[in-house]
């Protein structure tokens, strides 16, 4: 039977690992390759590192942390952040990443997805929305969560699938940082659309939330969470012995 | 020394680390006289079979691979590289393989229940068939262990071939061997310690 995931998030700015409460107050945390080793060994089914650097050299040394990382960790890697072309894709999947996760890049360029799901397969392309209600709609926010782009979450998630994007990550903005749960309602709406691999991500404040998210939501196969990892208040070992004592499929 | 057979399909950095964590020697290689040189050859492959088919023949290491597994090297084939080891593949028409293993690759979409997700994506525990010895390919793993699955397609009609299957409504093949020839669907290369002792188990063959 196939295990529901579970995935840390390590954000990684000029070589460090990072998380911001509602993408705010970035916080150094550790290494990212010891985290990522860390983690592995704990049971973490998948890794995302996600570049938010904007220099250069920041970029060369993500680059380099990455194939650091694959060298030594043997866990699917997907990589994030700063995607905006085809020659982005290539850069990261040579140092080792599995799979590629598209969001500004994809909001500024749509054809990005098909194109790179022709070259490199739609298990390849992982489609990152960051969505926020407004005005009762679900609504696409660009740059980090920054800015609407007045798109429909919905719309712009299921032509994305249309277009070969092989995964959603989802992740609320109104639930991101605040450790109240995940964003049920939402998840639901993406579930409800798409029929690739959805992973929710923004509000898992306990092993609590992710019982709750796969228990009410058995179409999402993945929870992703950063800090309540990077901070020990939810140790992977604990949480997987949680699921597995309530049912759920889970990689022990 | 281990050569990893390089026709330009697919991305090696990952197998290629996973080997070398384990202390294999690793050569990635498209000449026929490394191959020949190499204790073991590992035949990976992504993408779409008739691309890879393709490519393998026009580089003529299908009969490199083929010469070298006639003569009893061991050979292990990963997600697509396993599948090129069946006669045929039916992946967007009709495509022969290398002829190592008995059977077919099929399209999973019509065996799969309705609500389940293709491409077969994610970690899945594998089953050994009862009543016959588990593989030595699997010598260092339990009965359950989790690997990692990425595909759409998969092996069918493989008989005694069958090494393990992974449940995803039917039982799909995950592993197969004939001989000295081994072939796996999933990724060692990425399903953590599990993965790396089924590459230390191939390197001690």
């Amino acid at each position: 039977m196939i295990t529901k995931r579970i995935i840390p998030c390590l954000d990684v700015k000029d070589g460090r690992v990072v998380k911001g409460t509602n993408f705010q107050e970035l916080a150094d945390v550790s290494s990212p390759v010891e985290l990522a080793r860390y983690y592995s060994g704990c049971g973490a089914d998948e890794l995302v590192f996600y570049d938010i650097t904007a220099s250069a050299e920041g970029r060369a040394l993500f680059t380099d942390i990455l194939r650091e990382t694959a060298s030594s960790v043997f866990i699917p890697l997907t990589v994030g952040g700063g995607v905006r072309t085809l020659d982005d894709f290539d850069r990261v999947l040579k140092c080792g990443a599995d799979k590629v996760s598209v969001n500004s890049g994809a909001i500024r360029d749509p054809s990005l997805i098909p194109q790179a799901a022709q070259r490199y397969g739609d298990q390849c392309v992982v489609l990152s929305v960051d969505a926020k209600r407004v005005d009762g709609q679900f609504r696409v926010f660009a740059k980090g969560g920054r800015e609407d782009t007045g798109m429909d979450a919905i719309e712009w998630i299921k032509s994305g699938v249309k277009n070969g994007a092989g995964e959603i990550v989802l992740n609320s903005i109104d639930t991101d940082g605040v450790k109240g749960g995940f964003d049920l309602e939402m998840l639901q709406a993406v579930c409800d659309v798409v029929d690739v691999p959805v992973i929710a991500s923004g509000g898992a404040g306990g092993i609590r939330d992710f019982v709750t998210l796969f228990r009410t939501l058995p179409k999402v196969d993945a929870g992703l969470a950063a800090s309540i990892f990077h901070f020990g208040q939810v140790k992977i070992p604990d949480l997987k012995r949680a699921l597995a004592a309530e049912g759920i499929p889970t990689r022990l | 020394m281990l050569a990893i057979v390089d026709y330009g399909v697919g991305n090696l950095f990952s197998l290629g680390c996973s080997l070398k964590a384990i202390g294999e020697e690793v050569a990635v290689t498209g000449d026929e006289a490394v191959l020949a040189a190499a204790d073991r050859i590992i035949l990976p492959g992504v993408g779409a079979f008739g691309d890879a088919a393709n490519a393998l023949r026009a580089s003529g290491l299908d009969r490199a691979v083929l010469r070298q597994a006639e003569a009893g090297k061991p050979l292990l084939g990963i997600c697509l590289g396993m599948q090129l080891l069946f006669d045929y593949s039916t992946e967007y028409g009709h495509h022969h393989g290398l002829g190592l293993i008995p059977g077919s690759v099929q399209p999973i979409r019509p065996v799969v229940p309705e609500g389940y997700k293709v491409p077969h994506i994610g970690w899945n525990a594998l089953h050994f068939p009862a009543r016959r010895p588990v593989s030595p390919l699997f010598r260092y793993l339990h009965e359950g262990d989790c690997v990692y699955f990425v595909h759409s397609y998969a092996g069918t009609d493989c008989g005694k071939s069958t090494i393990a299957t992974a449940e995803y409504g039917p039982e799909l093949t995950a592993a197969v061997a004939k001989d000295n020839v081994y072939g796996a669907q999933f990724h060692p290369e990425k399903s953590g310690q599990v993965g790396l002792n089924i590459l230390k188990a191939f390197c001690e063959l």
